[in-house]
């Protein structure tokens, strides 16, 4: 049957987490508490407890994740570079929601700040989760542009403005994985179904007015498991932290899917 | 664990197609849609509901012919929507292949049941 429950080892609540305190003198304190587990270790997940001051702490949640390697404990793993919401790499389960730590303001947050990596992925340690088979579906779904018509010789291949815009939102994804890791869909069946973010990929070039591959590309996602796993559950859309729609993307796809049908 | 790529698992067995299945099961919808209240209301319309009535109801050539209509897109619907539920929920083969042949049997079966039945009392004689 489906995995409703995290295998056994990896339950946190059995083991209780350590506590770091506040340092004196705190004048506002928040507590973060961020799940830790070390695969190679063979210790159960847990959760540990870490109370910042937040007025000698950044706004966001990725700013007190930095100051809890920095200053308290250097073992936390995560994964951050750019701090400000383009390259995708500190997606993470903050306070029950797929996101982005360096755009989620702390402030934001009522009570304490809990942080998991991102849902029903392997995880490597702590917040960083195993992304290889989300990328190769990225890879799957061939996101370049296939021509058979040869370029112009003297210039690029036009694109009219209204076709540019097609392909504007979609190609705004940043792959952070925050959509295709909110889908009960892909919990389930991650293996087959390819998930709202390499759908979306599929989506931002099968509108491309340039791209002549639109009906091999129609081919490979009308599989049953690849596209049509899509249950119109929407937490893709309500996670995306571009504000991007990739739940309109899979059903713009299934129109088009439908017209060449019927 | 296999040591096939990750592209290559991603890309899996290749196509089977998902729009027909998609489609019917839109179609089903429609159907229902628009049969289902005609079926709740023509029966509490009815003073009462009793073998008798119930009886000369089925057997009118108009109620009959929806009827007819009624049940297989019912069951189709369903058929579609319980396949569905176990191709996300069971990924073992075994159970899964098990259970998908169970549930279109039974469907089949409820099926073939029904419309026996509308049959029988809509060409039979006045019981």
């Amino acid at each position: 049957m489906a995995d409703f429950n995290l295998p056994a080892n990896s339950r946190y609540t059995e083991i209780p987490g350590r506590a770091h305190a506040a340092p004196a003198g705190a004048t506002r304190v928040k507590t973060f508490q961020i799940y830790r587990f070390d695969p190679d270790s063979g210790e159960k997940p847990r959760l540990d407890r870490y109370q910042l001051d937040l007025d000698r702490c950044g706004p966001m949640v990725l700013d007190g994740l930095i100051k809890i390697k920095n200053e308290v404990d250097p073992t936390l793993t995560f994964r951050r570079s750019c701090r400000e919401g383009i390259c995708g790499s500190c997606a993470m389960n903050i306070d029950g929601l797929n996101t982005l730590a360096c755009t989620k303001s702390i402030a934001d947050i009522k009570g304490d700040v809990k942080i998991f990596p991102l849902p029903h992925m392997p995880v490597v340690k702590d917040l960083v989760p195993d992304l290889t088979n989300f990328y190769a579906q990225y890879a799957a779904v061939q996101p370049w542009l296939q021509t058979r018509t040869p370029p112009p010789p003297d210039r690029e291949r036009l694109q009219s403005k209204e076709d540019q815009e097609k392909v504007d939102g979609p190609s705004a994804c940043i792959l952070c994985a925050c959509c295709s890791t909110s889908c009960p869909s892909y919990w389930w069946n991650s293996d087959r179904f390819l998930g709202p973010a390499a759908l979306l990929a599929s989506y931002r070039w099968i509108v491309d007015s340039r791209d002549e591959a639109t009906a091999e590309r129609l081919d490979m996602v009308s599989d049953s498991f690849k596209l049509y796993r899509c249950h119109t559950i929407m937490n893709c859309t309500e996670a995306c932290p571009k504000d991007l729609n990739p739940a309109r993307a899979i059903a713009e796809i299934k129109k088009l899917l439908l017209e060449r049908q019927v | 664990m296999s040591s096939k790529s990750p592209l290559g698992r991603a890309l899996g067995l290749g196509l089977v197609d998902g729009t027909h299945h998609w489609w019917l099961q839109r179609v089903t919808a429609v159907a229902l849609a628009l049969l289902g209240p005609w079926f709740a209301i023509s029966l509490l319309l009815q003073p009462d509901l009793g073998y008798v009535h119930a009886h000369a109801w089925l057997a009118s050539p108009v109620n009959a012919v929806l009827m007819l209509l009624l049940v297989p897109a019912l069951v189709y619907h369903s058929w579609l929507g319980v396949v569905v539920v176990i191709e996300d929920y069971v990924p073992a083969k075994s159970k899964k292949i098990t259970a998908l042949l169970v549930v279109q049997f039974l469907h089949l079966l409820i099926g073939a049941a029904a419309l026996f039945g509308v049959l029988k009392v809509a060409l039979g004689s006045a019981a």
